[in-house]
């Protein structure tokens, strides 16, 4: 995670600290690198200092500590303006008063470039997001995800090596904003343009990115490929904060050959897979599961796997899954996804049933 | 499809009466409400706004008075040619005897006098003292007139009394118009004034530019001003906008005097000046009673018309279309110029003609600090109003300014376009 030495990294965040009031750090001790061509996300709730981050790395706040390096360069002192790096923005900040091609050629005028050179740019990149017939247009006669492609080809119109997205698909529905992760992951590998982008959509997070640094509390918990974030959560905050989760709380009774024996609360004695650097025999632990790693099929349950007895308290249908609510050794809340086969018991209310999993995809984490 | 949009002819609601007309009466109760709820502010303008000025602008045209006094003279006047130099007939001067008779019974003959003195000085006087006299002819009894009313006073033989009387005798006159516009309506038609009564395309001219001036130093001090009110934290920017607002507390009287404190030569900043040695005791500056302090003191009082459009404007800004350009390369000051100044310019919009509307008809400020270098249109308007009791002359004064408003409306309309003018 703090490699800052490696010589491929591109861009560098290197022990940052950020303070707005002087009295508390909204990002504390931040160290980051990504090599040229990344796509990297950083998520995290509201609050988790990655718009703060981002905003850093644009230029438009200082870090408070630390140094903060684009092309083993520090940027510290370099304003926005000269820093190169495009930006898309949340509402996308389409300027109102300019038609699109004249917001495409914003960028280019300002780096003082022939008209000839422009045109040429600028078509190209509106046909890149296939909007080459708007180019008369103003921004407010687009739709959301029309201004939303356009704003993209304004931040890649003169050819930055780094792009940044803020919250860029925020406003859009979910048909749409599918289909522009779709199109943005896309663009962005093609051109081999080195990407960070911010959200709080884990969804979009796993979906486009290459690595996810996961936020919380003005420090990075987890940086990693999406399946390792999702599969190998390291701390509950990741494990809960990336997709759906079962918690089971208990505490460590010993560790032997890399498997932990956890008591849960009600007496029930499980094996779990010790993640976490805190599980230590004695200590309290929370132990992860996910929902789709649950199974109730006695034939589907794997040899190994460990079981218990469970209560069903509700059964939905939601036609290419049946997600169903159990309650498990005193958690009511813990919840199980199985896909919708013809094999498949459809369950009700109040009944008993045994569930498995197996000790690999139980994670013993920090309580 | 449904049934009701596949058929011809007009959609029937569920019971058969057209849909328009159950729609109509569905409404009518709504409309009823609210034209009741209007109406006391209704009646209230059009009673004490719309019917005043409509009334004042007829003033400006409206002319019955010589008709309705001298209807004989008038009809025969009718048969008087006064380009051919010669004096009417008896006929003429025998109808103006019996006109006046009974206008010197109703006492209506001085306020004919006090009107033909607005065309030709010395009118007046002459109807009130030869009204005197003709109140003791008999009209039946005394002819012939014309040598009798010469011997009252010889301006009676004088061609162009008549000449004035007959010009001015029409119902609906453009005189006032005329005289508006430094002209006047003479037998040989509308001819300029003499040079020395040519004072009032000059005060329009002087008017408009003196707005002008007002609304230029309002721009510039505004700008700023509501700059900081839409970029501050709100704590401050709420000190900020009560230090705006507190002009508005306090009497336009009060502060407009308190720049005839400071400006004139014995005043604040004159005294300071002299005291640093800046300027010379016996060459004080003349700051007051002049086109300066007209507009230094109407600029500070109209400041405030200015920045809260601006405000308003400004604050609807995104910051991010600033980050946005300057994340493009762009540095401060082009960010600025390109991207925040456009978006701000509807403010701007709002505020100059909200300035410039109310500059333009200003009366009290610079009456009281504007001398005779610095008054307006306005001031013209309320002495013919009030001391030379000119109504006719007024009321066009005041139709040319409500033109010239209108068309410099329109012309902003078709420049800028109206739809570009936000108050927020």
């Amino acid at each position: 995670m703090a490699d800052s030495a490696s010589n491929d990294a591109f861009v560098e965040f290197d022990r940052v600290q950020k303070s707005y009031d002087g009295e508390t750090l909204v990002v504390k001790d931040l160290n980051l690198s990504l090599p040229r061509g990344e796509f990297l996300t950083m998520l995290g709730p509201s609050g988790s200092g990655k718009t703060t981050c981002l905003m850093m790395l644009a230029g438009f706040e200082t870090a408070t500590h630390g140094d903060i390096r684009l092309g083993g360069t520090s940027i510290n002192n370099i304003p926005p303006h000269k820093r190169g790096i495009g930006m898309v923005f949340q509402n996308y900040a389409l300027f109102p008063h300019m038609t699109i091609a004249e917001n495409l050629s914003f960028p280019l005028e300002v780096r003082k470039m022939g008209k000839s050179v422009r045109e040429e740019k600028i078509k190209r990149a509106l046909d890149m997001v296939e909007m080459g017939a708007f180019g008369g247009r103003r921004p407010a006669q687009l739709s959301g995800g029309q201004q939303q492609r356009i704003a993209l080809a304004r931040a890649l119109v003169f050819e930055p090596e780094l792009v940044l997205m803020d919250e860029p698909l925020g406003a859009l529905d979910k048909q749409l904003r599918e289909k522009m992760q779709f199109e943005i992951t896309n663009l962005a590998h093609n051109l081999g343009i080195t990407t960070v982008y911010v959200t709080h959509d884990q969804t979009e997070a796993l979906t486009m990115s290459d690595r996810v640094a996961v936020f919380d509390d003005g420090r990075i918990q987890q940086l990693d490929p999406p399946d390792t974030l999702y599969e190998n959560p390291q701390n509950s905050f990741v494990a809960q904060f990336i997709g759906e989760n079962n918690t089971l709380e208990g505490v460590v009774k010993e560790i032997n050959n890399g498997i932990a024996i956890v008591e849960l609360d009600d007496g029930e004695l499980i094996d779990c897979k010790p993640v976490h650097e805190s599980v230590k025999p004695g200590a309290r632990t929370r132990v992860s599961i996910r929902p789709e790693r649950v199974e109730y099929n006695k034939d589907r349950i794997q040899e190994g796997a460990h079981t218990l007895k469970a209560e069903v308290k509700e059964f939905i249908y939601m036609g290419d899954i049946f997600r169903t609510r159990l309650s498990v050794a005193g958690n009511d809340e813990f919840v199980i996804k199985t896909r919708n086969a013809p094999d498949v018991e459809r369950l009700t209310p109040g009944q008993q049933i045994e569930i498995g999993w197996l000790p690999d995809d139980c994670r013993a984490l920090d309580a | 499809m449904t049934d009701a949009t596949s058929q011809s002819g007009p959609v029937l609601a569920a019971d058969g009466t057209p849909l328009k007309k159950s729609l109509a009466r569905a409404l009518r109760l709504q409309k009823t409400r609210a034209l009741m709820l209007i109406a006391p502010l209704l009646v209230f303008v059009m009673v004490s706004f719309i019917f005043p000025i409509a009334k004042m602008l007829f003033k400006s045209v409206e002319n019955e008075i010589v008709v309705e006094t001298l209807p004989l003279t008038v009809a025969e006047l009718q048969n008087w040619n006064a380009e051919s130099g010669a004096l009417p007939d008896e006929a003429l001067y025998a109808a103006f005897v019996a006109d006046m008779v009974v206008a010197i019974d109703a006492k209506r003959h001085t306020r004919l006098g006090t009107r033909l003195n607005y065309e030709h000085t010395g009118m007046s006087s002459l109807f009130r003292k030869s009204g005197r006299k003709i109140k003791k002819l008999d009209p039946a009894a005394d002819g012939p007139f014309k040598e009798k009313l010469i011997d009252i006073d010889k301006k009676w033989g004088d061609v162009t009394t008549w000449a004035v009387i007959k010009t001015h005798s029409v119902k609906i006159t453009n005189g006032y118009f005329l005289n508006a516009i430094d002209m006047q309506r003479t037998p040989e038609g509308a001819q300029a004034q003499p040079e020395d009564k040519r004072i009032l395309i000059k005060l329009f001219q002087r008017t408009l530019f003196m707005s002008l001036m007002i609304t230029v130093s309002c721009i510039l001090l505004g700008y700023p001003v509501a700059w900081l009110l839409a970029n501050l934290p709100a704590r401050t920017a709420n000190i900020l906008m009560i230090l705006v607002l507190l002009p508005f507390w306090t009497s336009l009287l009060v502060r407009t005097s308190a720049w005839k404190v400071m400006l004139q030569q014995q005043g604040v900043i004159n005294e300071v000046l002299v005291w640093i040695g800046l300027v010379a005791d016996d060459a004080r500056l003349v700051m007051i009673n002049n086109q300066f302090g007209t507009i230094v003191a109407m600029t500070h009082i109209l400041l405030p018309f200015m920045i809260l459009p601006m405000y308003s404007v400004m604050q609807t800004i995104q910051p991010t279309y600033l980050r946005a350009a300057k994340s493009m390369g762009a540095t401060n000051w082009t960010a600025f110029w390109r991207v925040y100044f456009p978006l701000s310019v509807p403010g701007i919009g709002a505020g100059s003609i909200l300035v410039f509307i109310l500059a333009i008809g200003y009366y009290i400020t610079p009456e009281i600090v504007g001398g005779t270098k610095g008054v307006f249109i306005s001031n013209r308007i309320a002495y013919h109003i009030s001391s030379s009791l000119n109504w006719g002359l007024a009321a066009a004064l005041g139709t040319i300014l409500l033109g010239v408003v209108l068309l410099l409306y329109w012309c902003y309309d078709k420049i800028v376009g109206i739809d570009n003018v936000k108050l927020g």
